[in-house]
This record gives C-alpha cells, structure tokens and sequence, in this order.
C-alpha cells in the first residue's frame, strides 16, 4: 500500500471521484447506447426514425402550420392551419352560450378550481371551510351556468364545447365515486334484497354500452314519462353517464373490499364500532387506496365517454368539432380540428393520471412490503 | 414451584363470563362441543390444546366474533343473542388481541388506540389522547405514537395491540395466541405486558402455547382437544399431575422442547 494512504474513521471518508471513462455524458452515451456493434446498429436506426418523426410533427404543428391569417387561402406553408381553431375558438369553449353571457362559465370554472383544489389536496389552510364551500359549489354552478334569479336564462341546448364536456366529466366524476361505493357495499351485504338489487344493477348497466343508456335516456325514456313531464335532455345525459360509471366504479371498489383482509373487519368489529363507522373509518380508506390506480381509470375512462353525448345531439368538444369540420370554410381541416381536442383531452386526462400517482406516494403508511 | 409466589390471585366470586351447554357447528364439522365454563372476575385462564380443538373458535364466540349456534353465553350479565345491542355492549367491555395483531396499517399507533374511544365511547379527542399515551406508556412505547403500524416490529405491534385494547378500558381480555406470529425475543416483551396486566386485576382469557406464562399467572388452566374441554386445573396440579391420557399426551409434546 501506498505510504501516503491517510486513515479515516469509518463512515468520514470523504467522496472519491468516479474512476474515469465510468461518469459524465460521453461515457453514458457510451454504456447506453453504443456498447456493441449491434447496439450501435439499433442507436443509430432509432435516431434515424425519430428524426423523421418528430421533424414531420414539428412542421406539421409550429414550423409549418399557419397562425395568423383570415381565411383558408391563407394557410399555403403546407402545415397545419390553425385559423379554424382561432375562429371557432369561442364555439370550443362554450358551445352556442350566448357571447355576453361568456363571463358566467368563466367565473363557474374559476371557482371550480377553488373547489376542487381542497377535495385534492388536505394540506392546504383553513380546508374545513373551503369544504363547505365544495359542498356548496354544484348549486352555485348550476345557478350560474342556467341562470334565473335575475339572471338571464341560458338553456342547456346552448350549453356546448369544453364548458359541456367539463359538466359532464365533472358531474359524472363526483357522483359516480359515492354511488359506486354504496353499490359495491351493497353488493357485499348479508341483506338479500340489498344484495340482489346491487347485483342486478350493476350487472345491467355493465351489460349495456353507453351509447344504449344515452339513447334511451333521451328517446325512449320521454315515451314512458307522462304527459308534459320532460326533463332536460343534457340532464337525462347526465344522469345516464353517472349511472353508468358508477357500475363501472362499484366493481373497482368491490376488488379494493375483497383486498382487505378478513382480520381489519374482525378487528374493527372487537372493538365494537358499528358497521358503518369500520366501513367509513376502517376498511373504506383502506380498500379505496388500494384501487386508486382502477379508480382514476374509471373516470379518465369516464371523461371520455362524455364524448358519446354528440350522438344524442349535445355539442360537446367532438360535437361542436364535427360542426366545424362540416362548415365550407374550413373544408377538410378534420386533422386540425381532432389534434387541437386531443390536446385538450389529454391535457385533463394527464393531470388525473399523475394527481393519481402523486396520492398514493402520500397515502403510503410503510405497511406495504 | 418457585414462581408460584408471583401468582397472585385477584381471583373474586362474581362471575363474569359464563358459558352454558354451547355448541357450534361450521357446515357438517362441529367445532364445539357442549362447552360449560364459568370465569370469575378477576380470574386468569389458559386455555391450550392442540390446532384445529376449538379454543380460537371458544373465545372469538364470547365477542360474537363467531356465532354459537345452540347453548347459552352470557357476558357480564349481558346475555349473548343476535340482539345488536347486546353484542355492541359486550364488545364495548371485552377487549381482544389477535394472532396478527389486526392493527390499522393506515393510522397512526395513536390514531389506532383513541379510534374506538372516540368513536364508540364518544370520548373527546384529546381525552382519548390523554388515556391513549397512559397506556403506550404502560406497554413501554410511547415514543412510537406517531408512526404507522408498518414501521413497527412485531413484538411492539401486539403491545400497540394490548394498548389499544385498553383504552377502551374493558372488563375482561380476549387473547387469542397473541405470541404466535413472533419471535422468540418478541415473544418476551409482549408476556411481560400481559403479566402486568394480569397483575391489575384483569378478567383475562388467553388462548396460548406459553407454558411458562400458564404457569406464572394463570388461575386455571384448561386444556381443550375435539371440541371439548377435557380437562381444567390449577396450573401446578394441571402440569404435574394431569388426569387424561390426551392431557399427557398433549403436554409431553410441547414441553419436550
């Protein structure tokens, strides 16, 4: 050994560096990607590829898309032309809302967010209150968005664009959760009738595409209702879109309750909590963290299948896109218009995914190995 | 035997559980067989026997955790039937610990002892806090307050267990093998726990394979095989001189060891 080798106590050696040719860029690239002859073979080939793609989008949506300009004629550089968006941009966002009136679905969205925000997140100050709020908002949502009361009425045929697919979403979001979770209780309960009402339903609905709830809901359930009663159309959408995730929605829970081992029920039972205080205290916070992932699922699912309402005659965003594809305007922009929803889609569908991921990393208590 | 003298009987003449003529069947098997036993308060029984003779199923009837299906229990003059009154007011006044400890994996050690206090005793919460870390302190883990259940060992989950018993402040505990999932140095610290707390008095029943435990604080011991008490005893007179052939048996196997 060398004579200049020092001592240290243990645990107080200091750092080495990293033996060289083993840190930095080049040597990453090196281990990575170019360790072999056929690894370069692959690195290259891959490069080659992603080039021709990404470049290909890239034109495609910035360097060779149209911005500015009135009219078709104007896009001439061979990319996208996103005039279409631009001029029906308002129809996008709040379908046929009266323009005047747009100020309504903003402040509606604006405290949306305020509502949500608490429900999401419960290290936020003074949450008890904003709850309250949260509780209150559907009802002030609803008062804002539809009017009356010195307001001016909006019917829900005018309602359309984003601001209809996030009613939709939002609503069938909300109530499917509640819903669901008494079904799958239901369907766990040693009451019969209870059981076998749970089942039939669930069954039912899951034995359906939405596509047949939403007709029914809005053609033939006016057949079986008596006369002069009828209910809002966007509302029977609602309620069928509900219904149906929260089918969806009690299966996914019912896996979380089957999770729970038999030994936190007889625990809870011990110590002499009542069914509903070892469901609500006990077993739920438990089973529902175990199906987040299955939970999220269902309402990314959900939030798209709003998209299915264009059929019943609702402009949602592909509802008010189909309109804009069809306008002689704007003649064959379909890949324009069908980008620019994606993006707006995945936009909220990306945000769950990861709100998703970032809950159960907090809910993690160490008690899974 | 020289730790007899540590047994100190806080034995009384009321009774507290009593058990007449019970029977309980699963489908065609029958698990218990015409059980009759009455346990004093304060008294601290052993109940032994060899996997699959009842005695689990014995104590997890007397909270209702199992159904009898013919026979009487009566707890604390509360008689046992499918009145859910009844089995709330006995499982208010019967704590209970578990093989596996059956502790909430999502709140934390304090959060899991003020529960049913709060919840069931409508106790304020900073009371149940209060009694909550008297009795981590009693089973010497009041530093682990704030973690979760996972982070603890075994040995300290079942004393969380205990503790989270007693703050509901029964009447008579349930043990059913409360050392079998543990490790022989675990096993140590959780029955000197349930000594000290045979030593205030405790109406105790406690399905275990501790023999030295049997022997240190038990008022009786019985020994169960096929679904039938076959016999029950002092511990000294239980151990040196048991009467049934099964008894012998039974005991030559485990204390062979």
């Amino acid at each position: 050994m060398s004579v200049t080798e020092q001592q240290y106590a243990p645990g107080e050696h200091p750092d080495l560096p990293p033996p060289l040719g083993e840190a930095g860029l080049i040597a990453w690239f090196k281990k990575r990607l170019f360790s072999s002859v056929g690894n370069t073979i692959l690195t290259l080939v891959a490069v080659f590829f992603l080039y021709h793609v990404l470049s290909a989008i890239i034109f495609w949506t910035l360097t060779g898309a149209t911005f500015t300009g009135e009219t078709k004629a104007d896009c001439d550089l061979g990319g996208a032309c996103w005039l279409v968006i631009g001029d029906r941009f308002h129809q996008f966002m709040y379908g046929l809302y009266p323009t005047d009136q747009y100020w309504r679905p903003n402040l509606t969205f604006i405290l949306m967010v305020v509502a949500i925000v608490p429900v999401l997140f419960d290290n936020i100050p003074h949450r008890g209150k904003f709850l309250l709020f949260s509780a209150i908002f559907p009802f002030i949502a609803f008062y804002l968005l539809s009017g009356g009361w010195g307001l001016e009425t909006v019917d829900t045929d005018e309602w359309g664009g984003l601001l209809l697919t996030l009613v939709l979403g939002v609503t069938g979001i909300v109530a499917s959760l509640p819903i669901g979770i008494v079904l799958a209780l239901g369907r766990r309960s040693n009451m019969p009738i209870v059981r076998t009402l749970c089942v039939c339903f669930i069954e039912f609905i899951r034995g359906v595409p939405l596509i047949t709830i939403l007709f029914m809901a809005s053609n033939m359930l006016p057949l079986f209702l008596p006369e002069g009663v009828n209910f809002d159309k966007l509302l029977r959408a609602l309620i069928g879109v509900a219904l149906f995730s929260s089918a969806y929605m009690a299966e996914v829970i019912r896996g979380g309750l089957q999770a729970i081992p038999k030994g936190q029920y007889e625990g809870a039972d011990a110590m002499g909590l009542s069914y509903w205080q070892s469901m609500r205290l006990i077993i739920l916070p438990q089973a529902l963290r175990i199906v987040i992932p299955g939970i999220v699922n269902t309402f990314i699912g959900l939030y798209k299948d709003t998209t299915l309402v264009s059929i019943i005659g609702l402009f949602d965003l592909i509802g008010i896109g189909l309109v804009a594809v069809a306008d002689v305007k704007w003649r064959g922009l379909a890949p324009e218009t069908y980008a620019f929803i994606a993006l707006l889609f995945f936009i909220s569908c990306f945000a769950m995914s990861r709100y998703s991921l970032w809950l159960e990393n907090k809910l993690h208590t160490g008690h899974k190995r | 035997m020289s730790n007899a003298s540590t047994n100190t009987s806080k034995k009384t003449d009321e009774v507290a559980i009593q058990l007449n003529g019970v029977h309980k069947w699963y489908g065609q098997f029958h698990v218990l067989k015409n059980i009759n036993l009455n346990v004093q308060r304060g008294e601290r029984i052993v109940i032994c026997g060899p996997s699959g003779s009842g005695k689990s199923t014995l104590i997890r009837c007397i909270n209702r955790l199992e159904e009898h299906q013919q026979g009487d229990i009566i707890v604390d003059n509360i008689e046992l039937t499918g009145n859910l009154k009844n089995i709330d007011a006995i499982r208010r006044e019967v704590g209970m610990c578990f093989q596996h400890f059956n502790l909430f994996p999502h709140l934390s050690v304090l959060e899991n002892c003020t529960l049913a206090p709060i919840w069931v005793r409508k106790m304020p919460k900073k009371e149940a806090e209060e009694i909550a870390m008297h009795y981590l302190e009693r089973v010497k883990i009041p530093d682990q307050a704030a973690k979760f259940p996972g982070q603890l060992s075994g040995g300290q989950q079942q004393r969380v267990a205990i503790a989270r018993s007693l703050c509901m402040n029964p009447r008579i505990m349930l043990f059913d093998e409360p050392t079998s999932a543990l490790d022989p140095e675990m096993i140590a610290e959780v029955l000197d726990t349930m000594i000290e707390l045979a030593e205030t008095g405790m109406t105790m029943l406690c399905v275990t394979h501790e023999m030295g435990f049997a022997r240190k604080v038990a008022d009786r011991v019985i020994f169960m095989d096929g679904g039938e008490i076959i016999e029950q005893n002092e511990p000294e007179e239980f151990f040196n001189n048991p009467q049934s052939e099964r008894t012998q048996k039974f005991l030559s196997q485990i204390l062979a060891h």
